[in-house]
């Protein structure tokens, strides 16, 4: 690689702490420097997630929230390419303009982390990879992300991937990358697909249903011809939180969105009602906006915004999710089910490494993993966030090394020696 | 046999032919061992037949234990692996090399599990991509990736090579659509990827080995998402006056925020041949033509139908056929699935080019293909998956002919070279195996591939498994991307004959 003359092209001092680059010159030069000098780097973008993982000490500190923008959107080609610091809501904002969005819903953690309504930057959800209610019908982060560029640890370029959504044309670095927390590369520019927004939207809600009723109506909704693109369960204790003028009914909320055209979201609602007998149940359909509402009340986890200071993540496969959760009522959790019950969100009011290892081991036996959300700093340095087996995390030091060999990005954030 | 540069061949592992024999019988049972030159002769090739090269030994083991051993053995002593599924794939991923042993997945064809509460089937990878479906379509469910092999193509050759179909723009590639894998390791170490549910925690290895062709471990199982069929689906057969207001239809339906399950052009050439191949009652006065495929719930199809013909014929559409019944539907799809042997007809030899491009470019694109079919003097039928821009020029041509042969294959270059000019990449659906291995440098510069590079020593630090594919071995990649080979380098490249 040639060297930069670094005084004249960035007016950057890289003895500060943190480096708020604007240019991606600087950005390649402080990588450099800090491989060459053995700096550990935090990555960080707007630090809505900053929590999640880890927490680091860090020589330097790459803030990407400068480094923003929109490069070229087309949308009759279903992509845009964006730079890392930009933030999610201008990317949302920009793609309604041309009623589209990015369809896999990220998580918004903006009410748990008090991070008022800044829900980020696009570089900070997508190497988060933590996805919406829409993940069974269209995908996660990872399923979106079509190319990138960014620098790898030893400040050399790197891209991969491209525009379109068909390509085979070596490794798909872009899925790696999705969801390594800062571990691998610093991106910066980012390529993602772009779906159009449905006009309709309406949600059925069907009040009142056991636990174990409520699974397999989400699980006879998914496994229809009716296309859901949602399947959510809240407990009865959750009720409260949701007012809507037409919600009337007491009890747990079993809910299911439709979305499309006026015509085929009435006739599959319908559909959804006959074939899963809820007519004598207690129902109600959710029109455009109130649905708007409770989805984006859902992405941002709203039932554990007022007093959660613990939340977990578990993932299993949706068969399991009712025995799991009789095995884990010991630890009186709070929870709500994602992605029609495969999901849950869990939260609890006491935390200790102790506790977070033995719903871990329930979690695995359940053929699923789990995710360390929110928990008191004062554990963090003895629990691990993420799940893991020695084969893999040998794996993963392995692909770590054959991108940031020095290990200065985000070192440890996801696991001690990663 | 042509002379396109392969790994050195190791002349000591070919001496020790007999041992090696002796030592992996020790691992699996001796009729999975095939070392007789007529034994051998079925996998000196796969669906890029033109290659051939007859490795050193076959070995089709049958549990993944016998995988582990045999890879931890053949990395202990350095000799090559090649994996290979049903051997249906176009690019060359698995070819043989003359001191391999090729590893043949074709014993691997139970499905192990289907969980309909799941949504997921477990198989392993020598099961077919068709076979996925017919397990679970009685209870109206489907495996939605459809590569035009589907009856042969195997499913872990599928996640090697991250097949698509036509169906891709709605539902996604094959990435798209597993859940998880077993893999096995060059240095024997097992591990289960992903499994029933969605996104595994860590790094996403899941999304790092589809589509990387088998240099980064074998595939001894694989659980797939399964969807169920829509209520209704029907296709419309367009009729353009031109192959840009085809492409501008396209182009137009997508804006007007319709995803069709399916959506593919054929170009007059391709419409009279597989018409006359296969009677699908397509529009021959038409210049170009365009197959849309609507799913979903009746009302909504119908209403798709209509947007769709709305659309079609402010772009001035010539004809519009709508199927009536699923044999019709099926029959609008026949022309367009016997494409290859339509072209068969009409020539001694033809040649399939993958390469995709972005949708905007499709008219632009496809002049040039014209340009460049007059210069080289070879016809071209063109089929395209409009919806995600992937390409499929299909050159005729004459085998037999020195000079037809070198034309194509320039050819087959140039549409390439061209997909990357405007904005595409080299492979869609095929892979690019040894095909277009010195093609990369079109699209990637020195750091990019070396990173590719440095992820593949990081899993397989000796280069054993399936080298000499996809990364350029006459690379002299630019920084920004261009391919710089000058001089002999390039008369070495222009001796690959990509058939």
């Amino acid at each position: 690689m040639e060297e930069i003359n670094q005084n004249s092209q960035t007016s950057q001092d890289f003895n500060a702490e943190i480096l708020e680059p604007k240019e991606e010159v600087e950005i390649q030069q402080f990588i450099k420097h800090c491989f060459k000098k053995n700096l550990p780097i935090e990555i960080v973008g707007n630090k809505t997630k900053q929590s999640i993982g880890k927490k680091l000490q860090c020589a330097k500190t790459l803030s990407m929230s400068q480094f923003s923008g929109i490069i070229d959107y087309k949308p009759e080609e279903l992509y845009i390419t964006v730079k890392a610091g930009t933030p999610l809501k201008t990317i949302q904002d920009k793609l309604k303009e041309n009623n589209q969005h990015l369809a896999f819903e990220p998580t918004n953690f903006s009410q748990i982390f008090k991070t008022n309504s800044n829900e980020g930057t696009i570089g900070g959800t997508l190497s988060c990879n933590f996805s919406g209610a829409r993940r069974f019908k269209v995908g996660s982060a990872r399923d979106h992300i079509l190319g990138f560029k960014g620098f790898n640890g030893k400040g050399e370029k790197i891209k991969s991937g491209g525009t379109v959504v068909k390509n085979v044309t070596g490794y798909d670095i872009s899925k790696l990358v999705t969801g390594s927390f800062g571990t691998l590369l610093v991106l910066t520019e980012l390529t993602l697909k772009v779906l159009p927004l449905e006009s309709e939207t309406q949600t059925i809600i069907v009040s009142g249903l056991a636990l174990e009723h409520g699974l397999a109506v989400m699980g006879s909704a998914i496994s229809s011809s009716n296309d859901p693109s949602g399947a959510i369960f809240y407990p009865s204790n959750f009720r409260k939180e949701f007012v809507f003028n037409d919600l009337t009914h007491k009890g747990s909320i079993t809910a299911i969105r439709v979305e499309g055209t006026k015509i085929s979201v009435t006739q599959r609602v319908e559909n959804l009602i006959n074939d899963l007998v809820l007519k004598d149940k207690n129902l109600t359909i959710l029109d455009n906006i109130q649905s708007e509402i409770f989805w984006q009340d859902t992405r941002a986890l709203k039932v554990f915004a007022k007093k959660e200071e613990n939340i977990l993540r578990a993932v299993v496969p949706p068969s399991e999710t009712l025995n799991l959760l009789n095995r884990i009522k010991t630890f009186h959790p709070n929870y709500f089910l994602d992605w029609g019950g495969s999901l849950i969100w869990i939260g609890i009011d006491y935390l200790s490494s102790q506790k977070i290892e033995q719903l871990r081991q329930r979690i695995l036996d359940a053929n699923g993993y789990l995710t360390v959300i929110k928990s008191p700093i004062s554990i963090k340095s003895s629990s691990e966030t993420f799940t893991i087996d020695p084969i893999k995390f040998k794996i993963s030091q392995n692909i770590k090394k054959s991108f940031d060999p020095k290990r200065i990005f985000n070192p440890g954030k996801m696991y001690t020696g990663i | 046999m042509s002379t396109l540069k392969m790994p050195r061949v190791d002349r000591q592992t070919l001496k020790n032919k007999d041992k090696i024999m002796k030592d992996i019988s020790v691992f699996t049972n001796k009729q999975n061992i095939l070392s007789e030159k007529e034994e051998l002769k079925p996998y000196e090739t796969d669906g890029l037949s033109a290659y051939k090269q007859t490795p050193m030994l076959v070995v089709l083991p049958e549990t993944t234990k016998e995988v582990s051993r045999i890879l931890s053995y053949c990395n202990k002593n350095k000799i090559k692996v090649v994996p290979r599924g049903a051997g249906t794939g176009l690019a060359g991923s698995a070819l043989p090399l003359a001191d391999c042993i090729l590893l043949g997945l074709g014993k691997f064809n139970k499905i192990k599990e289907i969980d309909f509460a799941n949504r997921c089937v477990v198989a392993q990878p020598g099961v077919t991509n068709l076979g996925i479906t017919h397990a679970v379509q009685h209870k109206g469910f489907y495996y939605a990736p459809d590569p035009s092999s589907q009856m042969a193509c195997s499913i872990g050759g599928n996640v090697a090579e991250n097949s698509g179909g036509v169906h891709s723009l709605k539902y996604g590639t094959t990435t798209n659509n597993i859940l998880g894998i077993e893999v096995v390791f060059m240095d024997g170490t097992i591990t289960r990827i992903g499994g029933k549910t969605f996104d595994s925690p860590g790094y996403d290895f899941l999304g790092l080995i589809t589509g990387s062709e088998g240099l980064l471990c074998v595939i001894t199982e694989v659980t797939v998402k399964i969807l169920k069929k829509p209520d209704t689906v029907k296709a419309m057969l367009l009729g353009f006056p031109s192959i840009e207001d085809a492409g501008n239809s396209v182009m137009k339906i997508i804006s007007n925020g319709v995803i069709p399950a399916g959506m593919e052009i054929m170009d007059k050439v391709l419409l009279e041949a597989t018409n006359n191949f296969s009677k699908a009652g397509y529009p021959l006065e038409a210049e170009a033509m365009l197959i849309v495929e609507l799913d979903g719930t009746k009302s909504e199809v119908e209403e798709l139908i209509k947007k769709v013909a709305e659309i079609c014929k402010q772009n001035k559409c010539s004809s519009v056929k709508i199927s009536k019944s699923d044999e019709e539907r099926s029959k609008f799809w026949s022309g367009r699935k016997a494409a290859f042997p339509a072209c068969g007809e009409m020539a001694p030899d033809y040649y399939c080019v993958d390469g995709t491009i972005p949708r905007s470019k499709l008219a632009k694109v496809l002049r040039e293909i014209t340009k460049l079919s007059k210069k080289y003097k070879l016809p071209v039928a063109n089929a395209f998956h409009a919806g995600d821009g992937n390409l499929h020029p299909i050159i005729m041509f004459d085998a037999n002919d020195e000079s037809s042969l070198q034309r194509t294959e320039k050819f087959g270059e140039d549409i390439l070279k061209l997909c990357v000019k405007f904005g595409g990449v080299l492979s869609g659906e095929h892979g690019i195996g040894i095909e277009k291995r010195e093609l990369m440098c079109e699209m990637f510069n020195n750091n990019d591939i070396q990173q590719q590079i440095n992820i593949k020593s990081s899993l397989d630090p000796s280069s054993l498994l399936n080298p000499g594919k996809v990364y350029p071995i006459l690379r002299k990649c630019a920084e920004e991307g261009r391919l710089h080979i000058h001089g002999r380098d390039k008369s070495k490249f222009s001796d690959i004959p990509r058939f």
